[in-house]
Formats: C-alpha cells, structure tokens, sequence
C-alpha cells in the first residue's frame, strides 16, 4: 500500500473531527472522499499532508510511519481549496516553487514548469501574473504547482469547488485523463458527488469523522450503505420498511424487494426511476405537487395520503401537472434495502 | 485549530520562545531593570521600603495640583482633538477630490515631528512675538490653550487615521440595506455605522489620551512655570530639585495610569478585530455632492491649512527672520557657547543615532511581530503585546535617568558608550514597528504557508519565500516610523546624550532655554532643519504604504 492510515483520530474542542479512521490507498489509484460539510474530510487530507498532528493513529508511507516527518520532507502534494497561489510570484514562479525547494537545477525547473503548462493547457503563461488568471486558470496552475515535484500522493482539496458548472464537468473529465496517463496517486476530497463519482476508482463517503461507506462509483451508488448515504448523494425516497420474504411493508404500502435482502426492519431506497406513474386507481394513490424539469428528466414530487412524499423521474412528455389524481406502482429492480434503519 | 499533541505543542514553543527571547531581554535590561532601579533608588533607604512616601508625596498639594492638570488637560485635548478630527476623518474616507492624496501625507506629518520641533513652532505663533502677538496683541503662550492646540496637531493624525481608516473600509452598502429596511439616514448612520465604528474611535480616542496624558517636549516648552504634567514634574524633581524619592512616586503614578489605559485599549483593539464586512477603499469614497459636502471639505482644508499648516510655516518663516540665512549660518559656528561643538553638529549626531536606533528597533520589533502573529500565540503571548506598548507610555525622563543610574557600572556600562542613545531611542520605537508589522504578518493567510511547506519549504524557508516578499513594504514603513520617532526622541534623550553629542532636539531644548534672539533664531532654523528631515523620511512612506486588507494600517 502506498498511504495506509489506521485509527487516524484528531480532536479539537469536543467531539472528535477525525474518529479512528482507516484508510488504504495503492499506487495509482485515484480515491475520492466524499461527505458532507463538517464531516472531517479536509481534516483528513491535513493530517495526511503533515499540517494536523494526529491525537492518536498513524499514517504510514509505503510502510513508514510518518508521525516524525514534517510536512515538508513528506514528498506529497496538495492542491488547496482556493489554490493559495503565491500572489507575489508568476506563474513560472509558482510552478517551479517545489521544484526549487527540493534544489533542481535551474535549467531542469525551466524545462519543467514549460512542460507542466503545456500538460495542464497553459502553454506559454509562465511569465503572466496570478492575478490576472481566471478561476479555472488559476486552477490549473496550482495543479501544474502541485503536481512539478513528481509527488508520490497527490491531495486535492475540493479541486473543483470554485469553479462553475460547465468547466467544472469539462475539467473532471480533464484530470481524470491526465492522472490516468501519469498514472499519478489521487486522495481528492469533494463534498459533490458528481465529481467524485466522475474522478474516482473509489469512492469513500465520510460522515461525523468517520467513514460511512468504500467502494466503487457504482456500488456506492446502486448500495448505498445506509439511510444517511443515500440521502447525502441525492435520495429521498428512503423510509422504514419491515422485510420480510420478496416483499416489505412500507408507508407506502407493500413493495417488492430483491431476493437477496436482508430481513427484518431496514431502511428502505426506491430510486426515483423506479417510481412509476400510471393510471389514477391503480397502485398507490398520489396528488401531484410540483414537477421540476431537469434536462434528460423531469422529477415530479407525488404526494400519497398519510405518506412521506416520493419523487418519482419520468420522461417530459408522460409527465403530470401539478395537482393531477395519479396511481404509483413501483419496480423491483431500482428498490434498495439498506442496512441501518436508524436515519430512515 | 490548535495542535493538541505533546510534539506539535513542544515545536511550536520552541520555535515561539526564540523569537521571543531578543525581545524579552532586550525589554528587561533597557526598559524594567533601569525603570526598576530609578524607583528603588527613590523609595528603598538603608534596605527599608519606604512605602510611606508614596502616601506622603500624593498628600502634597502641589503634586495633587499636578495630577489634577495632567488628568483635565489630557481629556480636553482627547476631546478637542476628537471633535476637530473626527469630520477630518470622514471626508478622507468617504470624500474623492484632487490632492487627496498630498493632504494625507501633510496630516501626518504632523505626528511624527519631534514635540521640541512642535513646541517651538506654536511659540512661534502664540507666543511672546509670536504672529498673533505682532498682529492682534494676542499671546496665548502662557495660557493652557497653547498646550491644547499644540496636541490637537500633534494627534489629528491619529483620529484621521485610525477612524478614517476603518471608515473608508465600511461596505456603504450596509448602511444601505439598513435603509431599504426602512430607517432613516441618519437612523441608518446611528444603528450600522456607529457601532462599526465606535471601537475604532474609542481606541483613537485613548492613544490620544496616552500621548497627552505623558506629554514632556510640548509642555516644557509652552506650558512655563504654572502648567505641569506628570512628566514634566519628574524631570524637574530628578533634574532640577534632586528629590529622586517624589520622582520615583510619581513614575509609579504615571506607570499605573498608562498600565490601565493599555489594559483598556488593548481590549478595544480585540473588540474592533471582530467580524466587520471590509472592503476595498476605493470603491467607498466618491466626490462631494451638494454645498453641505463642499462646504465640509472646505471647512476641514481650512482646520489642516490653520491648525497644522501655519504653525509650521510660521516656524520656517522666523528661521528666516534675519537676512542673509543669519540663524543657519550661525548654527555652523563654535562660539556658541552652549555647546562644545556647532550646533549644526548635531545634525550629523542626530542622523547617526537614529540610524542606529531604528536598526535595533526594526530588529527587536520584527521578532516580538513575528511572535506576536503565530496563530498559536497563547495569552502568555498576547499578554507581552500590551507590555510593548509601554514605552509609550511610561515616563521616557525616567528611562533616561534611570539609563544613567543602573548602566554605569559592570558588568554593563555603557554610560561612555555612544549606544546609550541609540538604545533608549530605539525603546521608543519598538512599538511603532509592532503595531505596523503586526497587522501585515497576520494578514498572510496560514494556508499559503502550509502550501509552501506541502511543496517542501522548511519553516526558515517558508518565512523567507512566503512571509518575508509580502511584508518587506510594511518592514520599510515600520523602519521610517522607527527613524523618526527616535530622530525627535527628547525625554529620555535629554538626560543621556553628551554635551559634546548632543541630538537636534535636545539642542533645540537648550537654545531655547537660553535668551537673545540670536539663540531663538537658531532653534527656529534647527528645528526647521529637523521638521525638514521627518517630513521627507514620512513622504517616502507614504508613498511605500502598504495597501492593507486588513484596515489596520497606518494607526495607532
């Protein structure tokens, strides 16, 4: 393992920002905490960085504790939230800032930071002050910064957060590429889970300093571990069901589940697609309340009687005005029982 | 977020106790341990405590008259100057119009001149042949409103800045959204601005008090027989009469008073650093509108052009009094008598001094700056930024004398040293060069430091490459601060500077003090040579001034 962190726990006044955290990152994997504000994520990447000592735990580097090694010996990168770029220095200067700390020559920095710029779509720029860069520039070289001394881990913090939504969505699919060709370690932190599904070969979902849930983009996204993740990455048809068999009752009545759930009392996920609109009279009966048009999609919030209220995704052209009597019947395939039944 | 592991803890004292330890020391020796000594040569005899004589010199009527005048004086001055200074303040902030820029520079020139320099230049106008006596038949010299008037130009600055500073960083728009909730103009102005600004006037208002409350040069010059401050009274009991015992009280007096004003100042400064929304200066001010506005602008062109303009002009005018630059040619000359070198040697002296003055200030100063703006400083820590600013305050006659007392025998005798001036002057200036630095160095975001680091910077090379580039103008203001102030130092210096060295102010004391107008003449062309040098150091600072995020620029 390239980064193992055991039991990582830090504290400040009260409860704990990090509670014993374990964490494995290989080499060239690209791995993406994902949590909420507050949920100690950015606290993690510090500690990890050698700018949070840690109350108890260890963070260990190819196998070497680092508790000893401050952060400056520690051979990482990290990419700040507002990219903290030298506001005195170009951006040659900022490029080639690490390199000259670990002492390259003068002749190799150049060579570099000319390199770095062309990577990351800025050639030429070496000699333009920070200033005058836009966000999504300014972006940009900080990663080249970040990335200059062939870091063995590099962190992101919120690497996008800043910017808007379409260069957003053009730059993830940007730096999934580049880390994939450099084959570069990635431990970014993001509290969108568009972008770390995008990014990530791992997805980690932290929540109170701990971690909720590890595992792939799409096994996190199909089995969300728990009433909490499920709600964090955008669901809110989750209730309390009692399962028992192929079926569970729910406020929504009864519904069909996988065969393989777990039994008893469980939350309980139906994913909006699987909400399906027919027919008033038939299935469960709902008012239209609002409908929201969404681009490929238009969600409709159904609101059946005595009955936390259902989202429901539907295509434009099948989808009900507000205030319409319709019927709701629901498809096995995208109902999810979850673990904890807790938070429904 | 304060690293709570045995290790982090450990490095970060470590590193914080270095860079305290200069500063520490160098406060002990030249400021306590002389301070201490001056008092316990007053009060200890045959090893006893003499803590009676604290009760029987306070019992004294002329000292309760002492006390009573400095108290009163101070106030009327911290109020005059705040009811002169404060529309002052509000068209620098909120008001754009040609030769703003100049006009600054001219209000504060006013704060960096040497009190000598002030005190002669009201006596100029006030005084006996003074413009006002030769026009109207008026002399105010031996009236108290010499001494006020004097301290509202010495301090204008003060207000101007420290209230004008913050108020032009007030986001207008805040007053604004008051309004389309409904209140009135001058309600808005009364529930959002006020308050906003309050602590800043509240702690303009008590450096104004401190200044005047320890008033010496402007006094001694203007106040004659009949008024005395604290300070005034000190020296003339150690110099003058030799009671070392009343001297040694009154140091206390004077030393609890500045303590309680710095205490209660010090919790403004906290109160004034909470969350205010700031923004850029230059988006607030725009140009007077209306007559009311121009006739504001006109009024405060007029308070600057008579109050601080025309005493100096006044001052250059009677140097010039006696044809064919008679005064300054005779500067250059030996027969004196006062001296026993020209006057004009006091220049060079004056220039060497300082110059050494404000290397050590810069030096010390930098370091209790750099302590001071860890994130990690504890209260222990917070508590010595208070103690720096005692100089100011506590009475510099007594650090003079006491330098002469307690620095004249081994291990540390300096007293033949030509760095005793240095050394006291440089007291003095340690606390400009704190407050100035102070709100630069925590202004560096801590995440551009930790960034640095994550690229491999040790913490020797984080200062250097992150700390160092962004404060190097501030470092610059800081050092002109430092060469001014300890250019026009006069309490302490007038005990400890030789008769063969003497400094521009000390030499301007003493030909004042002496008749003839030959004599007066040559203190009005030194002190014009002196006023010339601080205005050009400040000019050049103004034009290195830092643009500040912070607002807390340029204040004290």
């Amino acid at each position: 393992m390239l980064l193992s962190i055991e039991g990582a726990t830090v504290r400040f006044d009260g409860p704990p920002v990090l509670d014993a955290v374990d964490l494995d990152v290989a080499e060239g994997e690209i791995v993406c905490v994902l949590g909420p504000s507050g949920s100690g994520k950015s606290t993690l990447l510090r500690a990890v960085a050698g700018l949070q000592p840690l109350d108890s735990g260890r963070v260990s580097l190819d196998g070497r504790d680092q508790a000893r090694v401050p952060a400056h010996r520690r051979g990482m990168g990290l990419m700040f939230q507002d990219h903290q770029l030298f506001p005195q220095r170009d951006v040659g200067g900022n490029v080639a800032f690490g390199l000259r700390m670990h002492g390259f020559p003068r002749a190799e920095q150049d060579g570099r930071v000319r390199e770095l710029l062309e990577l990351v779509g800025l050639p030429g720029a070496a000699r333009r002050g920070v200033a005058s860069l836009s966000g999504g520039e300014q972006q940009r070289v900080a990663l080249a910064r970040a990335l200059a001394p062939r870091p063995r881990l590099l962190m992101l913090d919120e690497p996008l957060g800043q910017l808007d939504r379409s260069l957003r969505e053009r730059l993830v699919v940007e730096l999934r590429e580049l880390f994939g060709r450099l084959g570069t370690t990635v431990l970014a932190v993001t509290h969108d889970q568009g972008e770390a599904f995008a990014l990530a070969d791992r997805v980690v979902v932290m929540r109170d300093g701990r971690i909720a849930q590890s595992g792939t983009p799409l096994q996190v996204w199909q089995r969300p571990a728990d009433a909490f993740v499920a709600r964090f990455l955008g669901f809110d048809n989750v209730v309390t069901a009692t399962v028992s068999g192929r079926a569970a009752d729910t406020p929504w009545g009864r519904l069909p589940v996988p065969g393989d759930s777990p039994q008893g009392t469980a939350a309980l996920l139906v994913r909006p697609a699987g909400v399906r609109i027919v027919a008033a009279g038939e299935g469960l009966r709902c008012t239209v309340a609002a409908r929201t048009f969404r681009g490929t999609h238009v969600a409709v919030q159904l609101k059946p009687e005595g009955a936390p209220r259902l989202e429901a995704a539907c295509a434009l052209r099948d989808a009900p005005e507000p205030g319409e009597e319709v019927g709701v019947v629901f498809d096995v395939t995208d109902v999810v029982v979850l673990g904890d039944a807790r938070t429904a | 977020m304060r690293p709570r592991t045995a290790g982090g803890l450990s490095r970060a004292n470590a590193v914080r106790l270095g860079l305290m330890a200069l500063p520490v020391a160098f406060f002990a020796l030249f400021f306590a341990y002389p301070v201490a000594a001056i008092v316990a040569r007053g009060l200890e005899a045959d090893g006893d405590w003499q803590l009676g004589r604290i009760g029987e010199v306070l019992a004294d009527s002329g000292v309760r008259h002492v006390l009573w005048f400095t108290t009163w004086q101070a106030l009327a001055s911290t109020a005059l100057t705040l009811l002169i200074a404060l529309p002052g303040a509000y068209v620098f902030a909120r008001f754009e119009f040609r030769g703003k820029q100049v006009l600054r520079a001219v209000v504060t020139v006013p704060f960096v001149l040497p009190t000598v320099v002030v005190g002669s230049a009201f006596l100029a106008l006030l005084g006996r042949g003074g413009l006002l006596d030769e026009l109207w038949g008026v002399r105010l010299d031996t009236t108290v409103w010499a001494i006020l008037l004097a301290h509202v130009f010495f301090n204008y600055a003060v207000v101007v800045r420290t209230v004008g500073g913050l108020w032009s960083q007030l986001d207008p728009r805040q007053e604004e959204a008051a309004r389309m909730l409904g209140a009135s103009r001058l309600a808005a102005w009364r529930k959002v601005t006020l308050p906003a600004l309050a602590p800043a006037v509240a702690a303009a208002a008590l450096m104004v008090f401190l200044f005047t409350f320890t008033s010496f040069g402007v006094v001694q010059i203007l106040g004659g027989p009949a008024f005395a401050t604290l300070e005034v009274e000190i020296y003339r009991q150690t110099s003058e009469i030799f009671d070392l015992a009343t001297a040694a009280v009154l140091t206390l007096v004077q030393f609890a008073a500045v303590g309680a004003i710095l205490a209660v100042h010090a919790v403004t400064v906290r109160r004034r650093e909470t969350a205010l929304r700031l923004v850029d200066p230059s988006v607030t001010a725009r140009r007077p509108r209306g007559a009311g506005q121009w006739a504001l602008l006109g009024g405060v062109l007029l308070t600057v052009v008579l109050l601080l303009v025309l005493p100096l002009a006044v001052l250059v005018q009677r140097s010039l009094d006696a044809p064919g630059f008679a005064y300054y040619k005779a500067l250059t000359s030996e027969d004196g008598g006062i001296f026993l070198v020209a006057p004009i040697a006091a220049v060079v002296n004056s220039l060497q001094y300082a110059l050494a003055a404000t290397v050590i200030a810069v030096l010390i100063g930098a370091l209790a700056a750099a302590a001071l703006a860890r994130r990690d400083a504890g209260r222990f820590v917070r508590g010595f930024d208070a103690l720096l600013m005692l100089p100011l305050g506590v009475s510099a006659v007594t650090v003079g004398f006491g330098f002469l007392i307690a620095l004249d025998e081994p291990p540390l005798d300096l007293r033949s040293s030509w760095i005793l001036v240095p050394l006291a002057q440089a007291l003095v200036g340690v606390p400009f060069v704190v407050r100035t630095m102070l709100p630069v160095l925590r202004a560096v975001d801590t995440r551009l430091r930790e960034a640095a680091a994550v690229l491999g910077a040790s913490p020797w090379r984080v200062w250097r490459e992150v700390d160092l580039p962004l404060v190097r103008r501030a470092l610059l203001v800081a050092a002109g601060f430092a060469f001014a102030v300890s250019l026009g130092e006069f309490g302490a210096t007038v005990f400890i500077a030789r008769p063969d060295n003497p400094t521009l102010p000390v030499a301007v004391a003493r030909l004042l003090g002496r008749p003839g107008d030959l004599n007066y003449g040559q203190a009005m062309a030194l002190s014009t040579i002196l006023m010339v040098v601080c205005a050009v150091a400040l000019l050049v600072l103004e034009r290195l001034r830092v643009p500040s995020r912070t607002g807390t620029a340029g204040e004290f």
